[in-house]
């Protein structure tokens, strides 16, 4: 049995479809990225998984248990933290106080200490900001809380929406390199990326998306071989 | 000379009231994005509480806080949960939810009415009042007692509540959510949960705010929409959803409502604190302790 397991899903925004009878799963242990072009309900998808949006039909299975009437609150203590798109700080509390909030949830609340210190090895500079404001820093480091803040509700599965959007390729560097150490610690990361590149050279697979459809799967080292991948994302 | 300075600080203590009366209101409007038009109400309502709680005790006024607080605090907690809940969630999409304000004014008039037909429409003031008039005599000048323990209950309110927003995990939860819902959805935090949990505070602040004012005041069923009024303003003035903002609006109106009758009629004072009201809109629109945090 897969860790996350997502069955023919349906979504809306008002009266337009933009998911469409999508099946996806994600194994323990796996880097997944989904991929595909503006529009394609990359976003969206991850929304529905974190139940900040209700699927219309279809069921989503974390652990054997279904979690798709779950609002996000009870699917953070289940397990899945969701990084939204544009990091989505809290950004007049301290860098510290960001991170705080991230272990919120019952399950993580009591080694909130523990912790902290877990994630500032693993994001130094988080540390030597800590009583910084999150709107003073910069994009990257703003990522990095944004991940930081997702790593304190200890996950077992972290989603990240576009972790490299905005950022200079230098950071976008380091911003991959944080994943692949986050996922060789053995949290299961479940990544939309515009990225094609970066993203699948890190992933163990990856989806394509396409108006709201799957249309391919596989190996990223496949995906990244593909004739249609490497016109259509890759540009050569 | 003297009576200036005898004006200033009875103006500081007042003010400071009026910014205990208002924090709740700030408080709300922090959290939960509206305003809450039925603060006054919350105001008459804390009031009352404290009449019978002394009157039925005879305690002495500001033991009364033990009972108004926690009351308050559980009157506020349910109708944020039962009344206004089911609104947002109704309205759950729609950013501004401009329905929850006819909401808060329904509670408004309900509230008032429901005081009228219960305790009537009489002046009441404590009967055995400890407090009554007592002044301070301080180098030839006279601070009247009740408002000077006003003025300590003010700050000792503003910097517990200051200290729990920083310091609590309940207090960063109430900070998240104020600042972005559905990042704090996201990090588990239930946000109507926190809805209630805001309006709690906000009314046992009101509540607070009220155990102050009986000292030297009478309660009556529309006696919050004499505080209303100011109260939106002293927010505006010091910054929506600020608490040490609030505290400065009130004082700098409590300032211009006792000083300003040196000079002039004091009727004209009222179109002072209106026209400086106008100028703050004017110039620094989110208010003096303000922050904008659309990035």
């Amino acid at each position: 049995m897969s860790l996350l397991e997502i069955h023919k899903i349906d979504a809306f925004y008002g009266d337009v479809q933009v998911i469409y009878e999508m099946s996806l799963r994600v194994d323990k242990g796996e880097v997944v990225s989904i991929i595909g072009g503006n529009g394609a309900g990359k976003s969206t998808l991850l929304r529905v998984i974190s139940g900040l949006m209700q699927a219309s039909a279809g069921r989503i299975t974390f652990q054997g248990t279904d979690i798709h009437t779950e609002p996000p609150e009870n699917i953070v203590t289940h397990g899945i933290v969701h990084v939204p798109e544009g990091r989505r700080l809290f950004p007049l509390m301290s860098v510290k106080d960001n991170l705080l909030v991230g272990a919120y949830n019952k399950r993580a609340r009591p080694d909130v200490e523990k912790t902290l210190q877990e994630v500032y090895q693993l994001l130094p500079r988080l540390a030597e900001r800590e009583s910084q404001l999150a709107m003073t820093l910069s994009g990257g480091e703003q990522q990095m809380v944004a991940i930081g803040r997702g790593l304190m509700s200890k996950p077992h599965l972290l989603m990240l929406d576009e972790p490299s959007l905005g950022l200079a390729p230098i950071l976008i560097k380091d911003i991959f390199e944080t994943v692949r150490k986050i996922a060789d610690l053995g949290t299961t990361v479940l990544m939309v990326e515009q990225d094609v590149r970066h993203s699948l050279s890190l992933s163990d697979r990856g989806y394509v998306l396409e108006h709201g459809r799957v249309v391919m799967e596989g190996k990223a080292s496949d995906l990244i071989d593909d004739p249609h991948i490497r016109t259509a994302y890759l540009g050569m | 000379m003297l009576y200036i300075i005898e004006d200033m600080i009875n103006g500081v203590l007042m003010g400071s009231i009026y910014g205990l009366t208002a924090m709740g209101l700030t408080i709300i409007f922090g959290v939960l994005k509206v305003i809450n038009f039925a603060h006054g109400s919350l105001l008459m309502v804390g009031m009352y509480a404290t009449y019978w709680a002394i009157t039925l005790t005879g305690v002495h006024p500001y033991l009364a806080l033990a009972m108004v607080i926690p009351a308050m605090f559980i009157f506020g907690y349910y109708l944020q949960a039962i009344v206004i809940k089911p609104i947002f969630i109704a309205e759950k999409n729609v950013r501004e939810p401009i329905t929850v304000i006819i909401v808060t004014t329904g509670i408004w008039y309900i509230l008032d009415n429901l005081a009228l037909l219960v305790f009537g429409p009489q002046y009441r003031s404590l009967a055995d009042n400890p407090l009554k008039g007592k002044m301070l005599e301080v180098g030839g000048m006279f601070v009247s007692q009740p408002k000077l323990f006003g003025f300590i209950t003010a700050i000792i309110t503003a910097s517990t509540i200051h200290w729990f927003l920083q310091k609590t995990v309940m207090g960063r939860a109430i900070r998240a959510t104020s600042m972005d819902r559905e990042a704090a959805s996201l990090m588990g935090i239930n946000q109507y949960r926190i809805y209630n949990v805001a309006f709690g505070i906000g009314a046992a602040t009101t509540g607070i705010a009220a155990v102050t004012l009986l000292p030297f005041y009478n309660v009556f069923p529309t006696v919050g929409v004499l505080f209303d009024i100011k109260c939106f303003i002293i927010v505006v003035l010091g910054g929506l959803g600020s608490i040490s903002g609030a505290l400065l609006g009130g004082i700098i109106i409590g300032l211009i409502e006792s000083v300003g009758p040196q000079f002039m009629t004091a009727t004209w004072t009222e179109a002072i604190v209106y026209g400086l009201f106008l100028l703050v809109l004017f110039v620094k629109p989110s208010g003096l302790f303000g922050q904008k945090h659309d990035w």
